[in-house]
């Protein structure tokens, strides 16, 4: 103990002095807007992040960084001391980023859920997750005993709406007299106010529920309630393991692999990337056995065919609340409409929040 | 059979010297306890001190940072030094600094397409003003009506918060953006000058600076300031004066409220440059901590602000060198107020060890 501490104190010196020291090493940096323990969003970019590591690039993140003034610091000093590509994982880092990337045109960014690309050294991207939805919508459409799906809604935003929008379309082609309803709670994460929400909508007879926010609490709430419920961003099974029929799972792994030896390679170029079940950013976990054997089998089919593009989560005809047609019999929404979407189909309750 | 009783005491003549040189033991006393936690969690003790402490401020641009980040902490603490001085128990500075920073941020976006030299000054008046209403809400309370101001204002932070969220959802959303919570961009009018080219320290800083001098001069120069000190030393004295009790609350959290008020309106004209939900990660309720480790002193303040927004620095430039968790950083700040507060009672109290007898004992 003693011997170390004078061990400390003589490397005290040497390091006073000589200061950080920069070093040539391909290195990748991630900056998370939670906790990495928070089984959801974060959880799932850190996971990705293991795999970066695991390929043998030396990485290093930092945790539940603010969306506000604090964000720009913390990516240019990712950018100041060595990393080579910085990952920044929640839409509120889209200036911030974009900021840094002007003053470092040699540092690669990739910014997830974004639209803005200002620099040549800035990518954007994000899941279909929509795809996942349209599986959970079949599913729901089949489960429900009281016709009602309850929904947990973080930001009116399109992803958001495109979520319900799915879902809702998917639960009504198998059941035509379901409806769903929503609550926004306007929060990613607060497992207070998400308990609330679920519990809110059993109380309104929703025997599904349904989140689009990041905590396990809906999960938990529906278990004890006994109603069904499906797990978002990661495999929330463990903590609600009847309850829950199975996940959207966000993989990033394959994505920032693949990024991050293109960076260090030389190769990698600016794109705008939208990947679905298809290319595996969307993936489900195991289907929960109580669906049944005939559900589960029906499920796996349309998931192959929305990977393989044979269905589209969002094929004519679809109308909106008012019954203005939206997409016409046999055509598909296109990528800038899914992009922009800002109304809900007929069959949802109630309205956008303004 | 002899029996060790612990007795404390008070001390009558605890020196007034030690008194601001605790925050300095307190400071060396985190660092040390730092060190130890650093080193039980395996890490270099001395090597991730220096990340925490001296590589975030070895540059200019981290220096900035420093200046930057201590800013709104060093405003809303000299306000809280007026009510904390006097006995006033603010907590709902955070709140304050939002409710300005929602009054300063719509008259920011009334004018977000002109420009004009007098907008900024507008939306810093409008900020101030927004934070001394918001915090007369629990100064009339209690003058008026008796209510707990620790309360009232605590729970006011909510209420501004939920309310800065609705805006941003909703009437305030930028209508170009897609729902996202959050509102336009300012005009260039409505930020806050930066004082040199590449780094984002503004010119808040002059602000806060000179809300130092000014509270000086008001605490130890005027006669407010002596109510103020009066007060804060003996409530029943101050009566006997003949002070205005009622006026003199009011008006320690006006001040106090105008300063969260200008530090809410300084975030957002300067680094941040809109309304969104996250615009102030708990500076209301850390500039708590400032105000006591300044000793409620105007200069004490200036040096307790640059000493706590290195916690804040110092855990993101550890995480990103070590990856030693960024929860440290509350650690520290925790780890500073306790101290502080420990000392305080052993510089005002004794602790002595008796040793009894035990037949002693049964008196």
């Amino acid at each position: 103990m003693y011997k170390n501490f004078l061990r400390y104190l003589i490397s005290a010196f040497f390091l006073l002095g000589l200061g950080t020291s920069a070093n040539a090493e391909f290195k990748v940096g991630f900056v998370y807007v939670g906790p990495t323990g928070d089984h959801g969003w974060t959880y799932q970019h850190h996971e990705g992040r293991n795999a970066v590591e695991a390929a043998g690039i030396k990485t290093t993140f930092v945790e539940s960084v603010p969306e506000g003034a604090d964000a720009e610091r913390v990516i240019r000093q990712l950018a100041q001391s060595g990393h080579d590509l910085i990952f920044t994982t929640s839409f509120g880092y889209m200036d911030p980023t974009n900021k840094v990337a002007k003053d470092f045109p040699n540092v690669k960014f990739e910014h997830a859920t974004g639209y803005k690309r200002e620099h040549s050294n800035v990518s954007t991207y994000s899941a279909r997750f929509y795809e996942g939805r349209t599986l959970l919508g079949h599913i729901a459409g089949k489960m429900t005993k009281t016709n009602t799906i309850g929904y947990i809604a973080s930001f009116p935003i399109p992803e958001v709406i495109r979520g319900i929008n799915a879902m809702t379309l998917a639960a009504q082609k198998v059941n035509p007299n379901i409806k769903t309803k929503i609550v926004w709670v306007f929060t990613w994460y607060d497992p207070g106010k998400e308990a609330e929400a679920a519990q809110a909508l059993i109380d309104q007879g929703a025997d599904i529920i349904m989140q689009h926010t990041d905590s396990t609490a809906p999960v938990q709430t529906a278990e004890k309630a006994g109603v069904w419920s499906f797990g978002q961003a990661s495999d929330m099974q463990r903590f609600a393991p009847k309850s829950i029929l199975t996940s959207i799972i966000d993989d990033w792994a394959p994505y920032y692999v693949e990024r991050a030896i293109a960076a260090r390679d030389g190769t990698w170029g600016q794109q705008d990337t939208w990947h679905g079940l298809k290319e595996g950013m969307v993936a489900m976990a195991p289907y929960n056995s109580a669906m049944g054997s005939d559900l589960v089998k029906e499920v796996e089919q349309l998931q192959k065919d929305l990977a393989s593009g044979k269905t589209h989560s969002f094929t004519g005809p679809i109308y909106d609340q008012k019954g203005n047609m939206l997409v016409a019999e046999g055509k598909v929404a296109d990528d800038g409409m899914l992009a922009g979407m800002s109304v809900y189909v007929k069959g949802v309750e109630g309205d956008i929040p303004k | 059979m002899e029996v060790p009783l612990i007795k404390i005491e008070k001390r009558n003549d605890a020196p007034m010297a030690l008194y601001f040189f605790t925050p300095f033991i307190a400071i060396i006393l985190t660092i040390l306890g730092g060190g130890i936690i650093f080193y039980i969690l395996g890490f270099n003790p001395i090597e991730a001190l220096k990340f925490y402490f001296i590589t975030p401020i070895s540059n200019l641009y981290g220096f900035s940072e420093l200046l930057l980040k201590a800013t709104p902490l060093c405003l809303i603490a000299i306000g809280l030094s007026f009510c904390f001085k006097s006995n006033n128990w603010n907590i709902g500075a955070e709140g304050q600094l939002t409710f300005g920073a929602i009054i300063g941020g719509g008259v920011a976006l009334l004018f977000y397409n002109q420009d004009g030299f007098y907008i900024l000054p507008l939306v810093i008046l409008a900020g101030a003003i927004g934070g001394m209403i918001f915090a007369l809400i629990p100064a009339i309370l209690k003058t008026y009506f008796n209510t707990n101001e620790i309360l009232v204002s605590l729970m006011l932070v909510y209420v501004s918060k939920l309310l800065l969220d609705y805006l941003v959802v909703g009437p305030w959303s930028n209508p170009e953006g897609f729902n996202f919570p959050e509102t336009r961009q300012f005009s260039d009018s409505s930020r806050m000058p930066l004082l040199f080219e590449g780094l984002r320290i503004h010119a808040g800083i002059f602000l806060a600076l000179a809300a130092v001098m000014l509270s000086w001069f008001i605490l130890y120069k005027t006669y407010l300031g002596f109510q103020i000190k009066v007060s804060g030393l003996s409530l029943k004295t101050a009566k006997y004066a003949g002070f205005k009790g009622k006026t003199m609350i009011l008006v320690v959290f006006m001040i106090s409220g105008a300063c969260a008020g200008i530090a809410g309106v300084g975030e957002i004209t300067g680094p941040i440059g809109q309304l969104h939900r996250m615009i102030s990660p708990d500076y209301g309720f850390t500039a708590i901590i400032v105000a006591f480790l300044g000793r409620l002193n105007p200069f004490g303040i200036i040096f307790a602000s640059l000493v706590v927004a290195l916690t804040y620095l110092g855990a993101e430039t550890a995480q990103i060198f070590l990856q030693i968790p960024k929860y440290t950083g509350q650690v520290f700040q925790g780890m500073i107020l306790f101290f502080l507060l420990a000392s305080d009672y052993l510089l005002f109290f004794k602790v002595k060890i008796l040793n009894l007898k035990k037949n002693e004992l049964r008196h």
